[in-house]
C-alpha cells in the first residue's frame, strides 16, 4: 500500500512537469512577439531590459522554461501587465473567492446527488427513478451560464430577494461569513451544484441499482439482515467510486466556474482570468491556469489515493 | 485518472456485444433505437432545427442583421416580432434561427474533428501497444490533466478571440477523451480469439485493423462520442458568451446571450431565449446519446 502511494506520488510529478509545460508554452501560442505578451505597452526600455534579463528571453526555450518553473516554484509567477501587482497576489485573493462558491456548490451537489442517485437505484425502473434520471440529465445538460442568468431574472429581477451580482459591499476584502455578505454566493452556488447533482446522481443511480443486483445482496437478505444494515453495505461499496467521483467535481467546480463568475461578477479566479483574457494579460492568464491546473492534479492524486485506502482491490498502475 | 475508470467502463459495457454480434446486428439496433420514444422524438427536434438553420434565410421571417432603434427589446408575442426583439431592435426568431448556423457548426465539428484525430491515435495505441501506446497515452494524460473548461479557455484565450481559435481549443479539448476510450476499446478487441485467429491464417496489420478492428470498435467509439456533442455546444456557445468566438453582428446563440444580458430587468424571457434553445438542443443530444448506447446494448 505505501509503496503504491509513493508510486502514484512519483507518477504525478511528471504529469505536474507536462501541465506546467503546457501553460509555459501559452505565451508562445499567444499572437505576436512573446515578449509583448509579458512586458507593459508603456514600459521604459529599461524595463523591457530587465524583463528580457530575468525571463531569460535572449536563451533557448528550454532554458526560458527551467527559468519559469524555477521561479514557479519560489512562488513567483510574474507581474500583471494591467496593474503591475504580482500576479501570485492576485490568484490568492481570487482562488479563496473561488473556493467559496465551490465548495459550497458541492455541498449542495453532493449532498442532492447522494440522495436523489440512492432513491433512483432503490426504485430502479419505476417512475420515481424516470423522474429522478430527467432532473439528472436536465443537469448535465444545462448551460449553467444560462441557469445563472435565469435564477437571476426570478430571484433578483422577478421576486427582488437576492443580490444579482459581485460579493457584497466592500469587494472580496471586507467578505465575512454574515447574511449580508453571504446571500452574494447563494445563487453563483446553486448556479454552479446544476452539474455535480446531475452527474453524482446518475453515477450513484448506476452503483446502486448495480450493487443490489449482485448476489451478496440476496445472500444479506436471506441470512435475516435488516433493510437498514443492507443499507450499510451498499454504502460501503458504493462509496469509493462515488468518492472518485466528486474529487474530481470538485476539481471542475474550481476550474470551470469562469462562466458562472463572469454571470455572476463573482471576484474570483474566473474573472481574473475574463479580465486577464480581455486585457490581453498574459501573466495573469498563464499563472491563474497553472495554479487551477496543479489544484485539480492534486486533487486527482489525493482522490486516488483515498480510493485505494477505502477499496485495496483498487490498485491501479 | 479516476474518470478513465468510467470512460473505461462505458467502453466495456458496450464492446461485449458489439464483438459477440451477429449478421443483423445493426439491424437490431436501428430497430430498437426506433421503438424508443424519447430518442426519436430527439431526433426529430435536432433534425427540425438543424433543417431551420440550413434553409435560414428562406425560414426566417425577418432579416437577423437589419434592427430598428424604434423597435428595441419588444416583448414576447409583439406584433411583427413573434419571439420579440434584440438590444438592437432586430428580430428574434429570424437571429435565433439564422444562429443555429454558426451554433451548430462550432458545437459539432471540434466533437467530429476529435473523432477523427482521437480516435486514430487511440485505434494505433491500443492495436500497438508497447512503446508506443506508452508515448501516445501519455501525451493524451498530460491534457486530460487539465478540467475542459479551463484547458478550452486557455488555449483559446491566450490565441485571442475568433472562431477558428474557438474550434481548435475545443477539438484539443476533446481529442484525449476520445483517444481514452479508443485505446482502451482497441486493446480489449485486439486480445479476443478471432483477432489471434487472423494472425494465425496469415492477415497483416493492415487487414487485421481494417477487417477485425475497426468494425468492431468504431460503434463504441462513435456512441461516446456523442455523448460529447451535448457538453460541446455549451463549451462552445460558452466561448462566445466569453467574447471567445463569434464576432458581432452574426447571430450566435452564446454570444447573443452576452449581449442580451444588459436587457434583463427590461425584457428577461427575451435575453433567456437563445440559453433556452442551447439547453434544448444540449438535452436532446443527451438523450439521443443515451437511446443509442442501450440500443447497441444487446445485453438490456
Amino acid at each position: 500500500m505505501f509503496f503504491y502511494i509513493l508510486k502514484r506520488l512519483a507518477y504525478a510529478i511528471p504529469i505536474a512537469l507536462a501541465v506546467s509545460a503546457v501553460c509555459f508554452s501559452l505565451v508562445y501560442i499567444a499572437p505576436g512577439n512573446p515578449l509583448n505578451a509579458i512586458v507593459p505597452s508603456d514600459a521604459s526600455q529599461d524595463l523591457i531590459d530587465t524583463l528580457k534579463k530575468e525571463y531569460g528571453l535572449d536563451k533557448p526555450i528550454p532554458v526560458q522554461y527551467a527559468l519559469w518553473v524555477g521561479r514557479a516554484v519560489r512562488g513567483d509567477l510574474g507581474r500583471s501587465i494591467a496593474t503591475g501587482r504580482s500576479v501570485a497576489t492576485e490568484i490568492g485573493t481570487a482562488i479563496s473567492n473561488t473556493f467559496i462558491i465551490a465548495v459550497a456548490a458541492s455541498v449542495i451537489g453532493f449532498s442532492l446527488g447522494a440522495l436523489f442517485g440512492t432513491i433512483a437505484g432503490y426504485t430502479n425502473g419505476s417512475w420515481v427513478d424516470k423522474s429522478v434520471s430527467a432532473i439528472a440529465i436536465a443537469g448535465v445538460s444545462v448551460p449553467h451560464y444560462w441557469l445563472g442568468m435565469v435564477l437571476v431574472i426570478v430571484f433578483s429581477v422577478t421576486l427582488n430577494w437576492l443580490p444579482a451580482m459581485g460579493a457584497g459591499a466592500g469587494g472580496s476584502a471586507a467578505w465575512a461569513w454574515d447574511y449580508a455578505h453571504m446571500k452574494f454566493m447563494i445563487l453563483p452556488a446553486l448556479t454552479l451544484s446544476a452539474i455535480p447533482t446531475g452527474i453524482i446522481t446518475r453515477t450513484l443511480r448506476a452503483l446502486v441499482a448495480d450493487i443490489l443486483s449482485r448476489e451478496f445482496v440476496t445472500a444479506l437478505a436471506a441470512k435475516g439482515l435488516s433493510e437498514k444494515a443492507i443499507f450499510l453495505h451498499v454504502v460501503k461499496n458504493a462509496a469509493p467510486t462515488a468518492l472518485a467521483v466528486m474529487g474530481v467535481q470538485l476539481g471542475y467546480l474550481l476550474g470551470g466556474s469562469i462562466l458562472v463568475e463572469t454571470v455572476f461578477s463573482w471576484p474570483g479566479t474566473g474573472m481574473l482570468l475574463n479580465n486577464a483574457i480581455f486585457q490581453r494579460d498574459i501573466p495573469v492568464l498563464q499563472g491563474t491556469i497553472l495554479v487551477l491546473a496543479l489544484f485539480f492534479v492534486g486533487l486527482n492524486l489525493i482522490v486516488d489515493v483515498v480510493q485505494t485506502l477505502f477499496d485495496p482491490r483498487i490498485k491501479r498502475n | 485518472m479516476s474518470a478513465n475508470v468510467s470512460t473505461a467502463a462505458i467502453a466495456a459495457g458496450i464492446v461485449l456485444p458489439a464483438a459477440a454480434r451477429a449478421g443483423g446486428y445493426w439491424r437490431g439496433v436501428g430497430r430498437r433505437l426506433l421503438q424508443d420514444k424519447v430518442a426519436i422524438a430527439c431526433a426529430l427536434l435536432l433534425l427540425a432545427v438543424v433543417l431551420a438553420a440550413v434553409f435560414a434565410p428562406w425560414v426566417a421571417p425577418a432579416d437577423p442583421l437589419k434592427g430598428s432603434i424604434l423597435k428595441r427589446l419588444q416583448p414576447i408575442g409583439a406584433p411583427g416580432f413573434i419571439l420579440g426583439s434584440d438590444e438592437l431592435g432586430r428580430d428574434m426568431l429570424s437571429r435565433l434561427i439564422h444562429g443555429g448556423r454558426l451554433s451548430l457548426v462550432i458545437g459539432i465539428s471540434p466533437v467530429l474533428t476529435a473523432l477523427l484525430i482521437g480516435g486514430l491515435l487511440g485505434i494505433i495505441a491500443g492495436f500497438m501497444g508497447g512503446r508506443l501506446n506508452s508515448v501516445i497515452m501519455r501525451s493524451v494524460d498530460v491534457f486530460y490533466a487539465f478540467p475542459s473548461v479551463l484547458l478550452a479557455v486557455a488555449i483559446s484565450g491566450a490565441l485571442g478571440p475568433g472562431v477558428f481559435n474557438a474550434l481548435l481549443a475545443l477539438t484539443i479539448v476533446f481529442i484525449p477523451p476520445i483517444a481514452r476510450v479508443a485505446e482502451s476499446v482497441t486493446t480489449q478487441v485486439r486480445s479476443l480469439d478471432y483477432v489471434e485467429a487472423a494472425r494465425a491464417s496469415g492477415a497483416g496489420n493492415a487487414t487485421i485493423i481494417r477487417v477485425h478492428i475497426l468494425g468492431n470498435v468504431l460503434g463504441p467509439i462513435f456512441v461516446y462520442s456523442t455523448s460529447l456533442v451535448s457538453v460541446s455546444m455549451i463549451l462552445a456557445a460558452g466561448l462566445s458568451f466569453l467574447g471567445l468566438g463569434t464576432k458581432p453582428p452574426a447571430p450566435e446563440w452564446g454570444l447573443m446571450l452576452n449581449t442580451l444580458r444588459s436587457a434583463i430587468y427590461t425584457q428577461p424571457w427575451v435575453a433567456a431565449l437563445p440559453g433556452a434553445l442551447i439547453f434544448v438542443i444540449s438535452i436532446s443530444f443527451n438523450l439521443l446519446s443515451d437511446g443509442l448506447r442501450s440500443a447497441m446494448d444487446v445485453q438490456r
